[in-house]
């Protein structure tokens, strides 16, 4: 549940980032936009804005600061707009104008899934990157979901990356299936939030289902797919994960070595000691699922030959 | 040389299309809303077909390198249907604010009834309180009168003509078009409408400034790649690089960049790279491997 004023407070966050960064005309429409958008939040007003906004603030990047980033994250735990625009937060500040009564905040669910199948691609990007400051977080699930389908993959990022929402919110079907599409499409896990508390035996399951399926056609499998198997490996996908860590390629070798190490049975911990200094890496908290594809870690790069 | 071909119906277009445009250098196209083939029946089929074409063809578009962008607006055809026509002038507005959004198009006459006239009339009142150019689409049938009385609409409703592109012209239309101020665009279709050698006639006849050239490729027989076709073939037979610019690039970014929404840096400077921001790898299939190119 919230109310009223948690709203006000994230327009007031993402106005403040627009006020210092777009001209006072800029702000002035924004603002007066929201008047209108609040006291009518189901006409037109709100949609042509958000079509008109770019032309109105720009596109250039936010590049927040850290002090910006830092009360970004104190106002809506694990909300982080590192990659946002100008646009995006000016199409999000509006679209939360119109939650501003109680009634506007009634029909939000309805009204985001409208201009959501109404949006141009860009429009699309903004209301999806939104996710986590609306109100009523579960009625926009759907809305969610449909961005999660979309074959199109700066879609599908906008809800993936770099939000709490989907680890809050998803189901465990669709929180798997979000994760397996990440790596089906050739995108990264690493932005995915709260990814390893989420992870699942299912999840597992389908993941090395995956690999196996991709080695049988002859195909690389990402690395990062190790991550949401070694906790729930057991001996069951041992050989599978012996396999990755023998790999001559230095980030499957990695990725091999952190997933036996949360794995973590006697055999697993066996073999990861055949490469000591990768294992002491692990343990000493340097090599992380985060920094797997780290050239820094330089001493790694090349690891013994192993059995 | 760079190439924009200013009418592409992509949407019924196959990915080998757009690789082929890329690669002859078609750097932008313009995507008119238009008659898919068969009557809509409802207001939603409509707003979907817009979305469409602003979301997911774009995206195509982009996996390729090419810039799309969208005319918006109710086709002559779909006019005829008074309820499903009311329905659409109502959520217009809405779309042809959208980005990249650079007319209001294509409109005009099909069968030149009062219906067709009366949409037509009121979607140019939009583009004027809008402020975007329009792109008319001119009929097949009776197309010299249908011209002629589209104009004569457009100069009523005090648009001025060089924010406006007529389309589809030929021999029987150019002379008019042209000398009342009007953008002429020159559909260049494999068998029928105008085809390049008579292309060649009409700009050494009329000049290159106010002429434009496209493919109008749809789901029927029309071939992506006659623009840059037509501009090699004025170029074999002698039309300056200047007067080939023009009608195969520049009178188009003219023409269309007077919505703002188009302009020349939107592809200077993006390069092809099918993994990151527009260009997901969704639409490879099967392992293979998405193209990344560095533009200079
Ligand atoms: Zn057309």
């Amino acid at each position: 549940m919230q109310d009223g004023s948690e709203t006000a407070t994230r327009m007031g966050l993402l106005r403040g980032w627009l006020a210092a960064r777009v001209s006072s005309e800029a702000l002035q429409w924004l603002d007066d936009q929201a008047e209108k958008i609040a006291a009518a939040p189901d006409q037109r007003v709100l949609t042509m804005a958000i079509g008109l906004a770019p032309r109105k603030v720009g596109k250039a990047p936010l590049d927040l600061t850290a002090q910006e980033l830092a009360a970004a994250a104190a106002v809506r735990p694990g909300f982080n707009a590192r990659d946002w625009s100008t646009d995006q937060a000016a199409r999000v500040f509006l679209l939360l104008a119109s939650a501003a009564s109680s009634a506007g905040e009634e029909g939000f669910a309805a009204r985001l899934d409208r201009l959501f199948r109404s949006g141009e691609i860009g429009e699309q990007l903004a209301l999806l990157r939104g996710l986590p400051l609306y109100p009523r977080a579960e009625a926009n699930l759907a809305t969610a979901g449909e961005g999660i389908r979309s074959a199109v993959q700066p879609i599908f990022e906008a809800v993936a990356h770099n939000s709490p929402y989907p680890a809050e919110q998803f189901s465990e079907a669709m929180w798997n299936q979000m994760v397996v599409k990440t790596l089906f499409i050739n995108s990264t896990l690493v932005p995915v939030v709260k990814l390893d508390e989420r992870r699942n035996a299912d999840l597992a399951r389908m993941l090395v289902d995956y690999a196996h399926e991709r080695w049988a056609a002859g195909r690389v499998v990402s690395p990062e797919l190790w991550r949401c198997v070694g906790p729930f490996a057991g001996n069951r996908y041992l050989d599978d994960l012996a396999r990755v860590f023998r790999s001559a390629d230095r980030d499957e070798h990695r990725a091999g070595a952190l997933a036996l190490s949360e794995c973590a049975t006697p055999e697993a911990l066996a073999l990861l000691d055949a490469d000591g200094p990768l294992a002491a890496s692990i343990r000493a908290g340097e090599l992380t699922w985060d920094r797997l594809y780290d050239a820094g870690i330089a001493k790694l790069s090349d690891h013994p030959s192993l059995p | 040389m760079p190439f924009i071909d200013p009418h592409a119906h992509m949407i019924s277009r196959t990915t080998d299309d757009y690789e082929a445009m890329a690669a002859a250098g078609i750097v932008a196209v313009i995507e008119p809303a238009f008659w898919i083939g068969q009557a809509r029946t409802n207001v939603g089929s409509y707003r979907d077909y817009l979305s469409h074409i602003l979301g997911f063809e774009r995206f195509r578009a982009s996996q390729f390198g090419i810039q799309h962008y969208c005319c918006i607006g109710l086709n002559s055809k779909e006019a005829n249907n008074e309820a499903l026509a009311e329905d659409v002038m109502e959520i217009l507005p809405e779309f042809a604010t959208k980005e990249g959004v650079v007319a209001i198009g294509e409109i005009g006459f099909d069968e030149q009834t009062a219906l067709e006239e009366k949409y037509f009339r009121l979607q140019l009142d939009l583009a004027r309180e809008l402020d975007l150019p329009v792109m008319v689409h001119t009929p097949h049938r009776d197309k010299k009168k249908g011209a002629s009385r589209s104009m004569d609409i457009i100069i009523e409703h005090n648009l001025a003509p060089n924010r406006v592109v007529i389309d589809h012209v030929n021999e029987e239309t150019v002379r008019e078009v042209t000398e009342r101020g009007f953008w002429a665009g020159f559909s260049i279709y494999p068998h029928s409408k105008m085809t390049a050698p008579r292309m060649l006639e009409i700009v050494r006849q009329y000049g290159a400034d106010q002429l434009i050239v496209d493919s109008a490729c749809d789901w029927g027989i029309s071939d992506p790649l006659s623009v840059p076709k037509t501009a090699e073939l004025l170029a074999a037979a002698g039309v300056s690089a200047d007067d080939v610019r023009k009608v195969t690039y520049g009178n188009a970014l003219a023409a269309y960049g007077q919505s703002g929404q188009m302009n020349e840096q939107d592809w200077a400077s993006t390069a092809v790279d099918q993994r990151s921001r527009y260009d997901g790898n969704t639409i490879l299939r099967g392992g293979q491997d998405p193209r990344v190119e560095e533009k200079s």
